[in-house]
């Protein structure tokens, strides 16, 4: 059935008007994944019209990134998707390095893969656990939790922080990974599916949960390219569209994975993308950790993009001249005075960088293209109709994150 | 279809109304204001970009060799032959005016939304154009290049609450 | 210490410090969690880091239940007024941790949009630095907030009111700007710029 603006912004007139009043589903309340704000026309309890109002996170971001340079901008980038921090450091670089014509190492290519995978797990592990928790599920939120803290100690092993760690550089990563870190990575691979199983176990037959879930806020396939959604919002929907897949980017092309879509567009269609999404990124992180190759990180320093290590620094004049350059703020990077786009596939959708450079160290303009900002947009058409206590349950299929909404 | 039989389809219908450009992967049709909505429309209805990947918007005020002060661009995806195309339209002071694209895709409502509300460019046939990211009685657009970063003191005009009062 | 003739069931003590003991062994947080602070807030209830050890797992989304504030992420220009109205509605005895670099001092947002610390607007007892601060530093912050508790809090909330004599009354807390300054007042932003001239000096 085809959405039309009229289902969901205009409401009835004449003497049905009384019955129906308004109730405000405020900023603070536990459920709307911190500050979301949707004022409610209610019939009863049935929904006849819902308005978000956004911006109660608005903090300037794309401001920011017009007076930081390219890897300062990278600390806050990271607050952008806070449940998958590392994944937006990997669309801002593929924008930069885009702009500046940039070919990484293979090994920091399969590090990149390897995070913006676990990140992925990690997405979707919240992304799950809050679905089963605002529908008052609290172990499986808790079952979430113990694995996301396993992927917290991998990056804290590989950057010195468990989230936000601002690992990425222009040409490269801050540090390398060492054996401990690979030892790790592989105990996780090892642990994870059978406690992926246990969160199955509790809710893809429970009886409550598919109540809950199923045929509730259903996506059509065309409203979902019309309306521009993309990720797992729109592979739920039968649009099969997987930036991995179609425009690989760092290493997808050496691993074999699949893509995970499923018909019906309900939440609970959502939800079971993304759980057996996990285990396919479970299968490319181990595919990638047993085939990391050797070899440096960074890129060679002659090419003036990444910083030399601190060795050649004090040892030799030109790691001099190369920190130097990159450090001192009126010389750095010689950027093309252009534009670029570049796009990968975060684990809530398409994440996009325009990225307007004017030559030097600080981007003239940056524009995230946030998929929970497009995807909150699509909330009203999917909600009229059902109850109050529905709203929780889309809210939580579709996965908004604050921080990427309001930017 | 690849980019050379769209950009063929596309000089066969409109002739010079357009210029391209490319960079890196990305190639980009430029615009004017006033046969952008058609050219949108033909490449909706006509080369199958049915996906609105992204709508945004730039203030090219201090920008090398600019000619006109808002751009705006959309970058759109076929999503049967995954091939993307940017487009890209100016406008300037005063009053930036553009057509919405709201009939032909239900996803550029929001981001319309949030380029009005950052720069001040009103679109044409946009249902309910209002602010989105900031609070309704700001009167900036805070994105231009003539605002500055840290604000004209509005994020300090609030009632201070102390221990006693409350 | 036990007097003579009663058994060993009796205990003596203050009712300050009664209360200062129930009171810090209860705080039911209200987390007013806005962006990734509120992660580690989470991560603080789950069962690696337990909050529940100090009795604060009762996360209680209304604020008249709760007693304490904790303020977990950034808080931009529209949300400060929904902030202090949370604030106003918690009951006494009250109290607030601001959590992460964001809220304590805007963190690395120093943009037009994000309050620079919400203490310029709201009374805050205890600052928890970092971004985001590790669990463990959330609950070194609720247990120096209990010894807090525990050293200066009186049954019937003293500490939270003015001690001072003022030669004023308390300012009226609804201030209304005039309608050709709302919002777009400029003000000196390198100090917070108040709507009414201090009259405590």
């Amino acid at each position: 059935m085809p959405l039309e603006l009229a289902d969901a912004i205009t409401l009835p007139e004449g003497p049905e008007r009384e019955y129906l009043w308004t109730l405000n589903f405020g900023p603070q309340h536990p459920a709307t994944h911190t500050t979301l704000r949707l004022v409610l026309t209610l019939d009863g309890e049935t929904i006849v019209k819902a308005v978000p109002d956004i911006g109660y996170l608005h903090s300037g971001f794309e401001k920011l990134g017009e007076h930081l340079d390219y890897n300062q901008y990278v600390t806050i980038v990271d607050r952008k998707n806070y449940i998958s921090p590392v994944a937006n450091e990997i669309a801002w670089f593929a924008a930069v390095e885009k702009l500046m014509g940039i070919e990484l190492t293979p090994r920091c290519k399969y590090l990149r893969v390897i995070f913006n995978e676990l990140m992925r797990i990690h997405d979707h592990l919240l992304a799950c656990g809050a679905a089963a928790l605002d529908l008052g599920g609290f172990t499986a939120f808790l079952y979430a939790f113990n694995q996301k803290e396993k992927i917290y100690d991998i990056c804290e092993r590989a950057s010195g922080q468990r989230f936000h760690p601002s690992y990425l550089r222009v040409g490269g990563l801050l540090a390398d990974v060492d054996e401990t870190w690979i030892e790790m990575v592989r105990a996780f691979v090892r642990d994870f599916p059978p406690a992926w199983n246990d969160i199955v176990r509790l809710l893809n037959r429970n009886r409550i949960f598919i109540e809950r879930t199923k045929d509730i806020g259903v996506l059509s396939k065309e409203d979902a390219i019309n309306m521009s959604c993309t990720g797992p919002v729109a592979r739920a929907s039968g649009v099969v569209r997987d930036l991995r897949k179609d425009e690989p980017y760092l290493a997808y092309r050496d691993f074999d994975y699949k893509v995970i879509c499923a018909q019906e567009g309900d939440c609970y269609a959502r939800y079971l993308v993304r759980m057996e999404e996990m285990l396919e990124s479970c299968k490319i992180i181990y595919q990638a950790i047993e085939n990391l190759p050797p070899g440096p990180i960074n890129v060679d320093a002659d090419s003036k993009v990444t910083m030399p290590n601190q060795l050649s620094v004090y040892r030799s004049i030109e790691g001099l001249i190369h920190h130097f350059e990159l450090i001192m703020s009126n010389r750095q990077w010689q950027t093309p005075v252009d534009e670029v786009y570049a796009a990968i596939e975060s684990p809530n959708g398409e994440l996009g960088y325009y990225v307007i450079a004017d030559g030097s160290g600080v981007a003239y303009r940056t524009r995230t293209r946030p998929p929970s900002f497009i995807h909150f947009a699509i909330f009203p058409y999917l909600i009229v109709g059902h109850q109050v206590s529905d709203v929780v349950a889309v809210l939580g299929s579709l996965n908004i994150i604050a921080a990427e909404l309001d930017r | 279809m690849t980019h050379e039989e769209i950009i063929t389809k596309l000089r066969d219908k409109f002739g010079a109304a357009f210029t391209t450009s490319e960079f890196r992967d990305n190639r980009r049709i430029i615009a004017p204001a006033e046969r952008v909505y058609a050219v949108l429309a033909f490449l909706k209805q006509q080369c199958g970009f049915d996906l609105l990947a992204e709508l945004g918007g730039a203030d090219y005020l201090q920008y090398p060799d600019a000619k006109d002060r808002y751009g705006v661009w959309y970058v759109l995806v076929n999503t049967t032959t995954g091939v993307r195309l940017i487009v890209k339209t100016f406008a300037n002071d005063p009053e930036p005016t553009l057509p919405s694209v709201f009939a032909l895709w239900k996803g550029a409502d929001w981001m319309e939304r949030e380029v009005y509300d950052m720069y001040g460019v009103i679109f044409d046939g946009h249902p309910d154009l209002r602010r989105i990211l900031m609070p309704d009685e700001f009167t900036a657009f805070p994105l231009r290049k003539d605002y500055p970063m840290r604000g004209r003191g509005e994020r300090h005009n609030f009632p201070v609450i102390t221990r006693p009062e409350s | 210490m036990a007097v003579e003739g009663l058994s060993e069931s009796v205990m003596v003590t203050q009712l300050d410090k009664l209360a200062n003991w129930v009171r810090k062994n209860s705080l039911w947080p209200m987390p007013f969690a806005t962006a990734c602070c509120g992660i580690e807030l989470m991560a603080t209830g789950a069962s690696r880091h337990d909050i529940a050890r100090f009795g604060a797992e009762a996360m209680r989304f209304s604020p008249r239940q709760c007693d304490l504030m904790i303020v977990a992420g950034r808080v931009a220009m529209k949300m400060l007024p929904v902030l202090q109205r949370i604030w106003l509605q918690m009951p006494e005895p009250k109290w607030c941790i601001s959590m992460g670099a964001c809220a304590s001092s805007g963190g690395v947002f120093d943009t037009y949009a994000v309050v620079q610390g919400i203490d310029r607007f709201i009374p805050v007892d205890v600052y928890v630095p970092g971004c985001p601060p590790r669990p463990e530093q959330l609950l070194q912050s609720v247990i120096d907030l209990q010894a807090k508790i525990q050293r200066t809090g009186t049954i019937n909330g003293k500490e939270f009111q003015e001690q001072r004599q003022w030669p004023h009354p308390p300012r009226p807390l609804a201030v209304e700007l005039p309608p050709a300054e709302k919002m777009v007042a400029p003000g000196n932003f390198a100090s917070a710029t108040r709507l009414q001239p201090d009259v405590r000096s």
